[in-house]
């Protein structure tokens, strides 16, 4: 018999109720992308935890890494006029 | 990367968890740490796989379609419990498929109180209300531990898992407030499974290696003798509610202390079961290992299924 092929890993995302977003939920293995949502919906949402899922096989997901943290995030950080409070106003002005 | 470097991440690491950040599965950790965490989600997520068996014994012939339901549910809860605990272990970098080999081959270890046999309905109770119940006293800190897959695991587990000891308690009532004989049925599940339940909180603080280290790290926050007490403490009262007697005749309430004193623990038994002498070690093994092996197939033909519908897929495409 040829390698033994194991199903492959599935992520899962969730909207709970319309007006939000998906959110990650979990991972399970499924053959295919309809067991993947057949599953989905047995594993992570046997009290209407939801109304949609998006299944994405684990491997098409590209993440960064942690050890970039500092390059890819750190810049952001001494941005300050990005936020509101950067600049002087005074009191009289309402509504700003 | 030299000794040095690798101690001053380790301190750092360390800060980190002090701090009360997570870790997350790409982010750097002590071989440890890693290992560590392996070890105690996998045997957490066979504890759930595993504790299946003695209750699916019993969906069958549940005395109501009230009950059957229930149960039923519960049962699926826990295979629930188990996939949030695996999924939670692979992004450690360990498969599913070693997992299981771990546990088939014994070299994973699962909580030994499943290896006790279910006789009668009455243990579907008993199950519910003192294993749920002990096992909600070992959770609900780690829904604050610090690794961030396994801390989320464990928050859907606990909001799960309040229902099963409730089921269970209330199983417990109906039969304390029955017949003659099924109050008797009551108790005697109740004295077969008083002390393994205390056991499954762990061995005492003063034979336990681990806890240091764990406590670091928030696999635990209190002592497996504290979570004792607290469990005895919370279950006691419970009993007296229904009309039932703790299998103990040292157990006394202590004004001093403000909580029950206990008689002496079978440690010799505990250790018995946890080396495979349990009444029910093989057996549990067996209908595992069988349910593995005898799904193989039908593991293989959806794999089948899903590349011939796949390769159908790109040849119209062409
Ligand atoms: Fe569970
Ligand atoms: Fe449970």
């Amino acid at each position: 018999m040829a390698a033994k092929k194991n199903w492959p890993l599935w992520e899962i995302f969730v909207r709970s109720k319309n007006g939000l977003e998906h959110r990650h939920f979990g991972s399970l293995h499924a053959a295919d992308a309809e067991m993947a949502l057949e599953n989905a919906r047995d594993v992570y949402t046997r009290r209407n935890e939801g109304v949609s899922i998006w299944v994405v096989e684990s491997k098409n997901i590209t993440a960064s890494n942690p050890d970039n943290n500092g390059e890819l995030f750190e810049p952001a950080q001494d941005k300050i006029y990005r936020h509101p409070t950067f600049y002087d106003l005074p009191d009289e002005v309402k509504h700003m | 990367m030299s000794d040095e470097q690798i101690r001053s991440l380790e301190e750092q690491f360390e800060a980190r968890i002090a701090r009360d950040e997570k870790i997350e599965p790409k982010d750097w950790m002590p071989e440890k740490y890693r290992k560590t965490h392996i070890r105690q989600m996998s045997q957490h997520a066979h504890s759930e796989i595993v504790g299946m068996l003695p209750e699916g014994n019993w969906i069958t012939r549940a005395p109501s379609l009230r009950r059957k339901v229930a149960l039923l549910a519960k049962v699926q809860d826990e295979a629930g419990h188990g996939l949030y605990l695996y999924s939670a272990c692979e992004t450690l970098g360990i498969s599913r498929d070693e997992l299981y080999e771990q546990l088939h081959s014994g070299k994973a270890k699962y909580s030994s109180i499943f290896n006790y046999p279910t006789v009668t309905w009455a243990d579907m109770g008993a199950i519910g209300w003192l294993v749920d119940g002990a096992a909600i006293i070992n959770q609900v800190p780690l829904c604050s531990t610090s690794y961030g897959p396994y801390a989320r695991a464990m928050v859907r587990v606990c909001k799960e898992e309040s229902f099963h000891q409730r089921q269970g308690f209330e199983i417990m009532m109906k039969l304390a407030q029955g017949t003659p004989e099924q109050k008797e049925m009551a108790q005697d599940a109740l004295n077969r499974w008083w002390w393994p339940s205390l056991m499954m909180l762990g061995p005492t603080d003063a034979a336990s290696t681990h806890t240091e280290q764990s406590m670091k790290w928030k696999l635990k926050r209190k002592t497996n003798d504290e979570l004792r007490q607290q469990f005895i403490d919370q279950t006691v009262p419970q009993a007296d509610l229904i009309g039932l007697r703790i299998p103990d005749p040292d157990l006394k309430w202590n004004e001093e202390t403000g909580h029950y004193d206990f008689g002496e623990i079978d440690w010799e038994e505990f250790w018995q079961v946890v080396k495979g002498h349990g009444p029910c070690n093989r057996e549990r093994m067996n209908a595992r290992v069988g349910a593995w092996e005898g799904g193989q197939w039908v593991r293989d033909a959806a794999m089948a299924h899903a590349e011939k519908k796949e390769n159908k897929k790109v040849k119209q495409a062409i």
